[in-house]
This record gives C-alpha cells, structure tokens and sequence, in this order.
C-alpha cells in the first residue's frame, strides 16, 4: 500500500477523492498511518487519549452562544469543493418522496418533508468555512435552525449527542448537543441564494459555521438524539471527532 | 569579607583561585533550562514533521478563489521520512498529541526565565543596542577587543529573545488555526485564517534556520557549551562577567 496515494485529501475535485476511497478506508485500520514502525503501535493509545483529551478542551473552548464572523456577499469564494464518498453525485431518485426522519430521544419523533422544513423557520448568513486540508472559502447559506426542529420534536432529558445520517453511501456524522443546538446550526437547503445543489449535498445538509467542514453532514436523511456518543465517517478513521472551530 | 554573612560554603569557594576549584563555578545552566532545552528539541522536531504532512493536505495559502500568497515553498513533495503521521490524521493526531507537552516545556522555560529574574540576562533590551553594533564589528574584525558582556552578548540575546517571541507566535497562531471561530480575536490579530497558516507556516523555516545556525554556532565557536547545556556546568574557554 504506498501513502503516496493517499493524496485524497489534498484533491480539490472530488473524482479523484473519490478514486482514493477505497485506500482511506484501508489505511482507516492505522490511525496512525502505517505501521512501519512499531514505536506507532504502542503509541496509539496514548495519542487517542490525547484525542479525547482535546476532544474536551474544545467542549470547553465552544461557545454555545458565540457567533461566527460573518461576511459580506460580495466577499464570498469564486470557487467552492464540494465532496462526497459515493462514486457519483448522490441524487433521489424522486426528490418528491425525500422526507427528514428525527427520531431518538425526542417526545414527537417526526418526519418532515422539504415544505414543512422550510416553514418551521429561515436562517441566513454569509460564513467562512473551514476545512481539515486548510483551504477555507466564503459562501452564504440558508436553512432550519436545527434548534427549531429540535424544539419541535421536544428534545428528551438524557440527549447529549446527535447523529447524523445520509443517502452518501453510508456517510454519517456524530455531535455533541451544544454544538448542535447552537444557533447557527441548520439544515440547510439553500446556497448563494440559490437551492441547494446535488454537489453541495441536495435537497438538505448540515451546516454550522462552528465545525469543520467533514463534521457537516450532506444528502441528509435522518437525525437522531442520542445518549451514548456516534462515530463519524471520517472520525471512525482517526479524524477528531469534535472537530470545532 | 561582606557583612551579610552569605552561607560559609560560598566563602570558602571565593578563597580558591578557579583554576583550583573547578567545582566551585557556578551552574552556568539551571536545571530548568536544560531539561526544557532538551525536550523543546525533539518535540519541535517532531511538530515539524507532523506539520509537514499536514501541509501536504493543502500547499498553499490564501481564501479559495483569491490570489494564493508568495510561497516559495509551495506544493514541494516533502519526501516521505520528513513527514510524521502517513496522512492526514495521523499528522493532526501526532501534531495535536505533541503540541501540549511542547507547550508545558515553553511554558515552564518561561516561567523560570520570569520568576528567577534570568530574562534580565537574556531579553533583548534597548540598553543592548549599542553592545549588539559593538559585537557585530568583533565579528567583523572591525575592532579588536570583545565588547564586555554579561552572560551572553548583545547578539545572543537578540538571538533568544527572537526565539521566546517566535515560539509565542508558533502558539498563538497553531491555536487560531485550530479555532479561528471560538477564538476570532486571535485570528483577526493575525490577519485572519489563511493569514494565521501563513504565519504559523513561517514559524517552522524560522525555527529551522535559527537550529542551523544555533548548531553550527556551538560547534564553530564553543562546543564546550553543548556540555554546559548538558550538565550545566560550563568548562570552556570564553570568561563572561557572571556565569
């Protein structure tokens, strides 16, 4: 397996990511890369801890009530990646029968089409987004504050966590309750004044100014409150899993 | 003989001539300082290596879009044994492993510098201007005699007091970058985001070519002060006014 292959995350269109998959997921076995060196084994345990330890340093750094910067329209990006772990741009097969499923540790678990999504309540900011790779790029979005719907479903007492679920092959996010229900966290269905593209992640993503840009979960189909702590695609991978900004 | 009576065994010191009493030189290096010193090193190290694989994600600076920034470095293919962690992760996990036991080594460097009152012997001052021409012109050969100086000269404390400041902006900017949003009045200092990369990229060839020079310096001119950082004792051939 050469690691030279492992260009992946330095591709800036997603074919290419895509191509690289597959190796990803294979090296995902060592966190730490390969195991050419056994001084890496031994130290994986204590470079987790240090994971989680930074984990909670982030917690404590999150600002539940701390807005992003924001910027002006005539200061976003010319150009803007968009990515997805699926061979092909994920589309619905009939847009029209795509509902968002909320589900878990909630009072009213719901199912909401696009329509009421878009009537609960409408965000819209100009932020800049951060990526894992270090490349960050302006754009504005608009959506649901996550806290509406939250407030819709009535959140149970022992939800701490959310899970997030896509059609993207699988793709699927984990966050912690705070992050989630800050208020410029949303589902978003619309970009640069625009719907929501196929690319971008049609016909609703996640998207908070506060998280990196893997942590914002695309093609969503289902949120779920939980009690015990999800994985993440990437996270399952070694990536950090709070992954605030 | 003073009268505040100090302890008898620095008396008796003070009696031998220092030829005679070698032991009796005072630790030229405090405990602190060498072991902050050796540790810094590998640590740094190793943050670099990390950083590097981390960079090779995105080799370039500046919004997505917009005209890049200078970067002679650029997407240079770092061969693979100057690089620390194989991918993405394991360079972020490596990097943000090490970065809090770097962190507590400056951390307690400089809080021995500050509480032992020895940044008065290494902090570059206004007063160190004239001394720092004075030793530029020994080295020129343009004048003949050493300037005095305390412990290090006016040049070595430029040099150190640099090197305090580029390892606060090593920190400050590593922390904006990992939360440019929680912590946006640190990024807005430095110029935001990417400027925030740039100047935390800067840091690493800076603190590269500083070791350079720091080694060949110790090797051409003292390496008997590669002991004194090591046992703290200094036995070479230079005379200082203290230590």
């Amino acid at each position: 397996m050469r690691r030279d292959e492992q260009r992946a995350i330095e591709q800036k269109n997603s074919r290419a990511f895509i191509q690289r998959r597959d190796f990803l997921a294979a090296s995902a076995a060592g966190l730490l890369s390969g195991c050419d060196w056994a001084g890496e084994r031994a130290l994986r345990r204590p470079m987790m801890a240090a994971s989680r330890f930074n984990d909670w340093v982030s917690a404590r750094l999150f600002s539940a009530s701390r807005l992003a910067p924001k910027y002006d329209a005539s200061q976003r990006s010319t150009s803007f990646p968009n990515y997805f772990i699926s061979g092909m741009t994920p589309t619905l097969a009939d847009p029209s029968a795509w509902r968002l499923e909320i589900g878990g540790l909630v009072h009213t678990p719901m199912l909401l089409s696009i329509d009421e999504l878009r009537s609960l309540a409408r965000l819209t900011y100009t932020v800049k987004h951060h990526c894992v790779e270090g490349w960050s790029a302006i754009a504005t979005w608009t959506g649901t504050p996550l806290r509406a719907v939250a407030e819709r479903a009535g959140l149970a007492r022992e939800a701490r966590f959310v899970r997030f679920d896509s059609f993207d092959n699988g793709y699927y996010n984990g966050w912690d309750l705070p992050s989630a229900l800050h208020p410029e966290t949303i589902l978003a269905w619309g970009f640069n004044d625009r719907d929501l593209m196929p690319d971008h992640g049609a016909p609703v993503r996640l998207y908070a100014p506060h998280k990196l840009g893997y942590k914002l979960t695309k093609y969503l189909t289902r949120i779920t409150f939980l009690a015990e702590r999800p994985g993440g695609y990437w996270e399952d991978q070694g990536y950090p899993w709070f992954a605030g900004v | 003989m003073p009268n505040q009576a100090p302890s008898a065994h620095n008396d008796a010191d003070k009696l031998l001539p220092p030829d005679q009493a070698p032991e009796a030189k005072p630790v030229r290096h405090h405990p602190i300082v060498r072991v902050t010193h050796w540790l810094a090193f590998p640590l740094l190290f190793l943050m670099m290596a990390s950083g590097l694989q981390i960079y090779r994600a995105y080799p370039s600076f500046g919004e997505r879009g917009a005209t890049p920034y200078p970067n002679p470095v650029g997407a240079v293919a770092f061969p693979e044994w100057t690089r620390l962690g194989g991918w993405l992760a394991g360079g972020i996990n490596w990097h943000f492993f090490l970065m809090w036991p770097l962190i507590l080594v400056g951390f307690s460097y400089f809080v021995y510098l500050l509480f032992s009152g020895e940044w008065q012997k290494l902090v570059f001052r206004p007063r160190d201007v004239r001394p720092a021409f004075q030793m530029t012109r020994y080295y020129l050969r343009l004048r003949r005699e050493h300037p005095a100086q305390g412990k290090h000269n006016a040049l070595q404390k430029a040099a150190y007091t640099f090197i305090l400041l580029l390892g606060v902006l090593a920190v400050a900017s590593g922390f904006a970058i990992w939360k440019p949003v929680q912590l946006s009045w640190l990024v807005g200092l430095l110029g935001g985001f990417q400027s925030a990369r740039y100047w935390h990229f800067w840091t690493v060839w800076l603190f590269a070519g500083f070791t350079i020079v720091h080694v060949i310096l110790v090797f051409a001119v003292d390496p008997t002060s590669l002991l004194a950082m090591t046992t703290g004792r200094y036995r070479g051939r230079f005379t200082s006014d203290e230590a």
